[in-house]
């Protein structure tokens, strides 16, 4: 197609103007064409590497608590000789904050979900990858190749990892009947017993929930709230505050909270469930009909990156539909790679499906992914709240 | 070998002597250049790193951040203060911290008071030994460790509530609350408050007490009218640690506290690390400053720096 009409051009013996605007017209071209999902990822900007070189040794990465155990680092350290220093990151601010520090030399990747990764690449914290040094990329999902949460014009700042929900965690056997809305975590009857994230995304998960029980507010979109659907879900979540015993930082605050009887429902991910499971906690989880707000996370490597073969090293391995398998498991979350499925099963009979590796695209559609809000609406309107007025909101919320 | 041979100097150390004898004479006639040297290195470190930390704090107080870029802009607004004073949240977060840090104070010093008049005027001096040893073990210890060992007597099914429950008490619900907070910095800090109140004790002649016995005053009556005043200062001393580490305390509110238990150090920490809001965390870091001048100006009347 491409071939098509540039032998046109040729033809008319254009004139320079003309040429730009060809030009232009192209650009654009290659923009929309990456823009979907078909498309190979060969980024033909000439600065990115076409091999990885011998590794430094070490690496040092920012990621979700859970996302670098042992299963899978020790054999990554043994193969490649490198390495991995992790800090956990408790919010997605607190990992931008961290991958600007000191120059923004001090980290190489960070596992950064679809609210921080486009703020890294704005600000210029993070690089484009060759994604073609990354073999398990062909194998992803086609909504994860290029993401407009990780690529931009074209350019892939990174590789997506995996995906989930957030979900409503409770105690079964204090909550006996389990709950199907999201309207447990603000009833009173559970008042002093209930633990939410302390992230101001969470303002989100309020009007998720408003937009389903108070549709004349008119949120068609979590992340995009004006300021009256703002105030209203701050409304919501100012009656909650009295309810909450602790607003959870690490996963294992939320873990201790269900562990000594302190909370008993709770907003959660997986990775908690399962770590409450295996400790013999009585605990389940769901996504409750009015759906769930989740993550899709991908491995960005700073701009400033001091081990960068490392770097890839990792993201290779990461990728890798074993690795994939592994950490969907361990954490509970769905992976990028579809090859993964297989190994999943493997591991443990059943886990596929369990962590939704096998379902359609309509599963994907139906989770409404963290994204910084803006006052451009993503794009599509003027007169939405920024996330400063988010964040400014949760301070008020939590006091 | 004779004993004046060993006390005359080999004679190629002896220009070296000279001189050592010449400047330590100079040093001796110039009692301004002794000063300096002993004065000059610790003079310097304190206004270079200490105080120069602080003046830069202050002064970052006043600039801003973009909000995009997330970098420093050098230019001067009143705006981080005027969003402390007109934030309700943050007015709240400033006065329960004032307000826990007090109460923190006046518990201990309940505490410590008894503890240390035994010590300090009953005790055998063996006796004495082993509780100057039990006062400051704790202090060995992490602190981090002493908080979560708290986490865990006080949760929902924890050992306090398990206690109550076997004594057929009930249970009570403190875990993650603004009542846990004080529990555990009353815990932490008890020694600092200890100490100056045990060494103020010590001080206070036995002769006072007698004299006062023999113009027939009781004891409780000796206590608040001949010991108390003369502890006082030593009670102040104490609070001035007690007050100053709980104000600037934010581990403790991250652990134990609750839902809105937000400390004036955990703004400041979440300015800095999570927002990167430098000077808004300056401008909120003033506050302790300001309440800690004043307080020491306070302590200062009631003789609390003579009992230090």
């Amino acid at each position: 197609m491409f071939d098509n009409a540039r032998a046109r051009w040729r033809r008319a013996a254009p004139s320079p103007s003309l040429i730009a605007v060809a030009l232009a017209t192209l650009a654009m071209m290659v923009v929309v064409g990456c823009g979907s999902s078909d498309d190979s990822g060969s980024t033909s900007a000439s600065t990115l590497p076409t091999s990885i070189g011998e590794g430094e040794g070490e690496l040092n990465v920012i990621a979700w608590e859970g996302y670098t155990q042992p299963e899978w680092v020790k054999p990554f350290e043994r193969a490649t000789g490198c390495k991995v220093n992790a800090k956990y990151g408790g919010s997605s601010d607190e990992m931008v904050t961290l991958m600007r520090q000191g120059g923004g030399s001090q980290y190489d990747l960070v596992s950064a979900s679809g609210d921080a990764s486009v703020r890294l690449i704005r600000g210029g914290d993070v690089q484009p990858v060759n994604v073609d040094l990354i073999p398990g990329w062909r194998d992803f999902i086609p909504q994860l190749q290029s993401p407009a949460h990780n690529t931009v014009d074209g350019k892939h700042y990174g590789v997506s990892l995996q995906w989930g929900p957030n979900t409503l965690l409770y105690n079964t056997r204090d909550v006996p009947t389990r709950p199907t809305s999201w309207a447990t975590i603000y009833d009173p009857a559970y008042k002093g017993k209930v633990t939410v994230p302390d992230n101001p995304i969470q303002i989100a998960d309020a009007a998720l929930y408003l937009s389903r029980t108070r549709p004349e507010l008119g949120i068609r979109d979590p992340y995009s709230l004006n300021a009256d659907q703002l105030d209203a879900a701050v409304e919501l979540l100012k009656q909650q505050r009295p309810l909450v015993k602790k607003y959870w930082a690490l996963a294992s605050d939320e873990i201790d909270l269900f562990k000594n009887g302190d909370a008993v429902v709770g907003a959660s991910w997986p990775y908690q469930t399962i770590t409450l499971q295996a400790d013999g906690a009585p605990v389940a989880d769901l996504i409750p009909r009015e759906g769930a707000t989740g993550w899709a996370d991908t491995w960005m490597m700073s701009s400033q990156a001091r081990h960068p073969n490392c770097a890839y090293e990792w993201m290779k391995w990461i990728s890798t539909p074993r690795v994939q398998a592994q950490q969907a498991i361990s954490f509970g979350e769905t992976p990028a790679n579809t090859k993964a499925c297989a190994y999943m099963d493997r591991i443990e009979r059943g886990a596929c499906a369990k962590y939704h590796a096998n379902e359609s695209t309509d599963y994907f559609d139906s989770i409404h992914f963290w994204r910084t809000p803006t006052s451009d609406c993503g794009g599509e309107g003027t007169d939405c709240t920024s996330y400063d007025e988010w964040q400014r909101k949760w301070t008020e919320v939590k006091g | 070998m004779d004993g004046g041979e060993g006390l005359s100097a080999p004679p190629a150390s002896a220009p070296l002597q000279r001189a050592r004898g010449r400047v330590s004479a100079g040093l001796f006639r110039r009692a301004w250049l002794r000063a300096t040297l002993l004065l000059g290195p610790p003079a310097a470190w304190f206004v270079l790193i200490y105080l120069a930390a602080l003046v830069v704090l202050f002064i970052s107080a006043f600039w801003r951040v973009d909000e995009f870029t997330g970098e420093l802009i050098h230019d001067w607004t009143l705006d981080n203060f005027k969003t402390i004073v007109e934030e309700p949240t943050y007015r709240t977060i400033a006065l329960r911290t004032i307000g826990i840090a007090a109460a923190v104070t006046v518990t201990d010093a309940l505490l410590a008071l008894p503890f240390a008049y035994f010590a300090a005027r009953l005790a055998s001096p063996r006796l004495q030994t082993l509780l100057f040893v039990v006062v400051l073990i704790p202090l060995w210890t992490s602190y981090l460790v002493r908080v979560y060992a708290w986490r865990l007597i006080l949760a929902q099914d924890g050992i306090l509530n398990w206690t109550l429950h076997q004594l057929g008490l009930g249970s009570i619900d403190v875990a993650y609350s603004n009542w846990s907070m004080w529990i555990v910095f009353s815990y932490i800090w008890l020694p600092f408050m200890i100490l100056p109140v045990w060494l103020a004790f010590e001080r206070v002649p036995a002769s006072l007490l007698e004299a006062s016995a023999d113009l027939g005053a009781h004891g409780w009556t000796t206590f608040r009218r001949v010991l108390l005043p003369l502890v006082l200062p030593g009670v102040v001393a104490g609070s001035i640690f007690t007050f100053s580490l709980t104000l600037g305390d934010f581990i403790t509110p991250t652990l134990v506290g609750g839902a809105g238990s937000d400390f004036i150090g955990n703004v400041v920490y979440r300015s800095v690390g999570i927002a990167s809001n430098v000077p808004f965390a300056a401008a909120f870091a003033t506050i302790p400053l300001l309440v800690m001048a004043i307080y020491l100006l306070v302590a200062r009347r009631l003789g609390a720096f003579e009992a230090m």
